[in-house]
């Protein structure tokens, strides 16, 4: 919703000073009660390769290295997205950092798809055997996650390049800490599946 | 309303424990050593419950019959004791309760499974499937030999999928459709499914063990009676699942040597 | 993400045009009644499946007139074939635990009322809130599409037990097409309840209005929040449980499903997996599931209660921390399902030990509600008597829990009817119960109108004696060994037990003939009930302090301040016994 609703909503003429750090507020918890039931699935996810291991027909199959690339990436995007915060607080450049951030992420998922077509190429695909199909099930999913960050980025730089005061300091702080929680988990993740599959 | 309320109430109570006090649903004849636990256990349990469920049923029904619909702005006050004297009943009750139960169960439990079968057992094959069971003794050689899933053949009576021509172990096997056991003697049934989950339950006997696809397992049992049991299937496992079952015939040892002798003979 | 802004929180504008205030409405009030309308569609849909079986049962071979236009294959000329009778059985379960016992008590009520209890106009993201009803409609619409496809509903119960589940269409008809539409739409319903709860959780949390602490709320208030706490694991896990299972249906991986299968004479082409994982991935969420059925209701009945008896609970707080041990406790139970499974064995005495310790905040619960009544002044009417009947129902339903929480009984009991005249007395009726309760409490609010008295103290009595005659029996049936989930009885002690069956079937047809009494009274009071009040009840929290039914924005823009609890009953008050949580007046004993 445009910024211009802060003037029409007959609401926000009379909405007081804690009615919106309560919704600031919210938004906060919203991120973190959405990360929590992100690593519960997470986690189920964990005990299912941990019981699925134990059942049989467990190989090992070797990672492709373009993970580790990958890896790199996305940690370094989280270090752009911390300076597009400070960007922000300073009014300058946070087109820049936001859009490197984009940018990063995007070559993160493109990154895995490879990683995903090298499977393939080594005969390795979803059905193949359990470890495939956890390896594929673990980036596919995080990828997903990942990429609805990345629409929240592409929705963000609009904003940015609509002119800095439509937004907010919370969605990007927001936005951030999503952002870095997909950092950790896909470290996570890299340590499941480099140990494990 | 309320009194009414406090009476139908009070009413269904009764008439709800009144078939399981005159004894009108019991469990068929237990023909197990270990069963009498278990219906020990299930009695117990059965006394305690139903007191817990009469005195809260008939509690509530008097409660609401005395304290209901009296005159607007009538004195209102809370029983002596309050939430603290609740909490601590719940406690005290419940908790000798779970401990009572909770300790006496674990006895019934470790007699099915805590328990290894004595080295005598007799072992005797199940395999569970859409819509059957069968039953394979290992014959004279006393060794079951391997199943190949890929050669069960229903049309020529192939369940387990033995290989005879190959496998010397499987020449001897004896697959029956029905389970024969002679009485008094501890059998050992190892459970194998052939497609989906299915479960061994034999009401007389106290036992129902799951059929889990990939998961081989194993229970054991001592029938005391000889006579006819029906063996049914409460694993939902398809369309037929209603129809499957067989029967656990107990024979006594001379019967059952008969039996053997028979099945070995028309192999 | 629009919502989290400050300016677009202060609800959305007032909603303009029919699509708008009515289909995709921010509003919650309109999305709760969604909820509440869905269930409604679902509970009558899932009841009449249960009508067919019942009847299927006893009659094996009457003939259903019209069934055969609904299903040419599963009832030729009208009679129900033993295929057809799983595939009812696991829609009414499936469309009764999800769509009915989650959709009305907890997403319907709670999105209605939560805010308003609160004090907030809206929901914390409303959008998400659209978003997770719309989610929450898919799924059902893509549930019932599985009667209309030639392969027929799925026949693996609402547990979806894998491998059956899992291997496709060689294990039996429904298991085709029938059980890739049922686990898409858990997997849509999954996602629906968590933006739903996430949305409760930070609403609660951080929407509170002036004066409103955590201790404050009301209870029903606590259920939604603690139920949305549970939700927000359990279904977080279903998803992935679900996800596994399309793979292994459509992709061909093998997470659930073990070597050497040989199903219809074809050896099947997967290898390893684990059927025990996916009972334990589903009963994960599946023992959680039971409490977010019936703590909305447990909170629904303690506001009707509370109201109803004109002096508060023994002790709110003690509820309140019941309840919040009940939900933590459902995370350690869940192999109590399994207790025959194949499990190890030492992890059945593990699990049956906290199942049996749930008991105890049960009890609490119990005793404190019965405690309450004791010096009461109740006032009878058709909401209180369901309140009552829930404390009832409550009872029956979890003493027999004792027998199935100890793995020794268990081997004899389970899979039998004992086990489904538990569930249904505890987790279905005792819910519904619970639903039927707020119903007629809060339906003043919701319309303006009040619901007709009369037929609904007359639909309590038919539903009330009628539940305990058709599910009583079962524990009886059970206790002599009728196996559950069989289509017809032939086996050879089932005879004697037919005039049983007999019974529960007539009581059950007549107890659900009543129900159209209740929908009769919901449709004609909407249109022709007498207009209410704003607080017909005398109620102390904040949804009495709003017009019936409430303007768009709740509070018309104001802001209420919260000065009491929302337990101010058999006090003097300037309005009478009771002093409501926004006025500044103090209690004078």
């Amino acid at each position: 919703m445009a910024a211009t609703t802060v003037v029409t909503s007959p609401i926000s003429q009379i909405a007081d000073a804690t009615r919106v750090s309560g919704h600031v507020e919210a938004s906060r918890s919203g991120i973190w009660v959405g990360i929590f039931a992100i690593i519960m699935s997470f986690a189920a996810l964990t005990s299912a390769l941990l019981v699925r291991q134990g059942s049989g027909e467990w190989s090992h199959i070797v990672i492709p290295s373009i993970l580790y690339a990958n890896t790199l990436i996305l940690l370094l995007s989280s270090v752009t997205m911390e300076m597009s915060r400070r960007a922000l607080a300073k009014s300058a450049g946070v087109t820049a950092w936001i859009g490197i951030t984009l940018l990063l992420g995007l070559s993160f998922v493109a990154g895995q798809y490879l990683a995903w077509r090298h499977l393939a190429a080594q005969g390795l695909y979803l059905a193949t055997n359990p470890n495939s199909s956890f390896l594929y099930v673990f980036t596919g999913m995080h990828a997903l996650h990942l990429l609805g960050g990345i629409a929240v980025l592409v929705y963000l730089l609009g904003r940015v390049i609509g002119g800095y005061t439509s937004l907010r300091p919370h969605l990007l702080d927001n936005t951030a800490v999503y952002w870095h929680f997909m950092g950790g988990l896909w470290l996570y993740l890299l340590f499941v599946i480099s140990t494990r599959l | 309303m309320g009194k009414l309320f406090g009476v139908v109430l009070a009413i269904i109570a009764i008439l709800s424990a009144y078939p399981i006090v005159a004894h009108w649903y019991v469990q068929p004849v237990d023909i197990s050593t270990h069963g009498h636990a278990i219906d020990e256990q299930l009695a117990d349990t059965m006394a305690e419950a139903g007191l817990s469920f009469l005195g809260a049923q008939l509690l509530l029904a008097f409660f609401v019959w005395r304290f209901s619909q009296r005159k607007p702005g009538s004195r209102v006050w809370n029983i002596p004791g309050g939430a603290t004297l609740m909490v601590a009943a719940a406690f005290i009750l419940v908790g000798t309760e779970i401990l009572a139960l909770g300790v006496l169960g674990q006895k019934a439990w470790a007699n099915v499974y805590f328990t290894p079968p004595k080295p005598d057992a007799m072992q005797i094959q199940s395999q569970a499937g859409q819509f059957a069971f069968y039953f394979r003794y290992p014959g004279v050689d006393g060794k079951f030999g391997p199943l190949h899933p890929d050669k069960i053949d229903e049309g020529n009576s192939n369940f387990f999928g033995l290989d005879p021509a190959n496998d010397v172990e499987s020449r001897d096997d004896i697959v029956s459709a029905e389970l024969d056991v002679p009485v008094n003697r501890e059998i050992q049934l190892l459970m194998h499914a052939k497609d989906v989950g299915h479960s061994f339950y034999v009401r007389e006997l106290r036992i129902q063990q799951d059929f889990v696809p990939g998961l081989d397992l194993a229970v054991h049992f001592t029938p005391t009676q000889t006579g006819k049991y029906e063996i049914v299937c409460t694993q939902l496992c398809g369309l037929g699942h209603y129809n499957m079952k067989a029967y656990l015939n107990v024979l006594s040892q001379e019967d059952f040597d008969k039996w053997m002798k028979q099945k070995i003979s028309e192999q | 993400m629009e919502q989290t802004q400050p300016q677009s929180v202060h609800v959305h504008a007032p909603p303009e045009g029919f699509l708008w205030k009515y289909v995709f409405s921010l509003d919650h009030k309109v999305i709760g009644k969604q909820y509440y309308g869905l269930a409604l569609i679902a509970v009558f849909t899932g009841m009449i499946l249960s009508w067919l079986m019942r009847f299927h049962l006893v009659w094996p071979n009457a003939k259903i007139v019209g069934l055969d236009l609904i299903s040419k294959s599963g009832a030729p000329g009208g009679v129900i074939t033993p295929e057809y009778y799983l595939s009812l059985l696991t829609m009414h379960g499936t469309l009764m635990v999800f769509f009915v016992l989650t959709n009305a008590p907890f997403a319907g009520f709670g999105n209605y009322f939560l805010p308003i209890q609160i004090g907030a106009e809206d929901m914390a993201f409303p959008r998400f809130n659209m978003m997770s009803f719309w989610t929450t409609a898919a799924a059902f619409l893509v549930l019932v599409l599985a009667f209309f496809i030639p392969d027929g509903p799925p026949i693996s119960g609402w547990t979806a037990y894998a491998p059956l589940s899992a291997v496709g269409s060689d294990a039996g008809p429904g298991l085709g097409w029938g059980q890739n539409l049922w686990a898409i739409s858990i997997g849509l319903f999954c996602i629906g309840q968590l933006l739903g709860s996430l949305n409760f959780i930070a609403t609660t949390l951080d929407l509170r209005t002036k004066g409103m602490t955590l201790m404050r709320m009301p209870i029903c208030t606590w259920a939604w929040f603690i139920t949305s706490c549970i939700g927000l694991l359990a279904f977080a896990v279903l998803l992935p449980a679900c996800l596994l299972l399309i793979l292994d249906r459509m992709a061909g991986t093998s997470f659930f499903i073990p070597s050497g299968l040989v199903i219809s004479d074809r050896l099947q082409n997967h290898a390893g997996g684990s059927p025990l994982l996916w009972q334990h991935l589903f009963w994960f969420f599946g023992h959680p599931e039971v409490y977010i059925a019936i703590l909305p209701a447990m909170g629904i009945v303690s506001h009707v209660l509370v109201t109803s008896m004109r002096k508060p609970l023994l002790s709110a707080k003690v509820i309140i921390y019941s309840m919040i041990s009940i939900g933590f406790l459902s995370y350690m139970v869940w192999g109590h399902h399994m207790f025959v499974s194949g499990m190890n064995p030492f992890s059945s005495l593990l699990f049956s030990f906290p199942t049996l310790t749930i008991t105890i905040p049960a009890t609490i619960l119990t005793l404190i509600w019965l405690g309450s009544l004791y010096g009461a002044n109740i006032r009878i009417t058709a909401a209180s008597l369901f309140a009552l009947g829930f404390v009832s129902m409550f009872v029956s339903g979890g003493v027999t829990g004792f027998f199935l929480a100890q793995p020794s009984i268990d081997i004899y009991l389970h899979a039998t009817y004992f086990v489904v005249g538990h569930f249904h007395m505890v987790m279905g009726v005792a819910a519904i119960f619970g639903i039927l309760s707020g119903t007629y409490f809060w339906f003043p609010k919701m319309t303006g109108r009040m619901m007709n008295e009369t037929l609904g103290q007359l639909h309590f009595w038919f539903t009330f004696i009628g539940t305990y005659c058709i599910f009583m029996p079962f524990h009886y049936l059970g206790l002599v060994g009728n196996v559950r989930r069989y289509a017809s009885f032939i086996d050879d002690f089932m005879p004697a037990l037919m005039p049983v069956h007999r019974f529960v079937t007539i009581a059950a047809l007549i107890t659900g003939a009543a129900q159209f009494i209740f929908l009769y009274n919901l449709i004609h009071s909407r249109f022709f009930g007498k207009p209410a009040t704003d607080n017909p009840w005398d109620g102390t929290s904040l949804e009495w302090s709003i017009p019936s039914p409430p303007p768009w924005n709740n509070f018309g823009g104001k802001h209420p301040v919260v000065y009491h609890d929302a337990h101010q009953y058999g006090v003097k008050g300037e309005k009478g016994d009771f002093i409501m949580q926004d006025s500044p007046e103090t209690a004078a004993g």
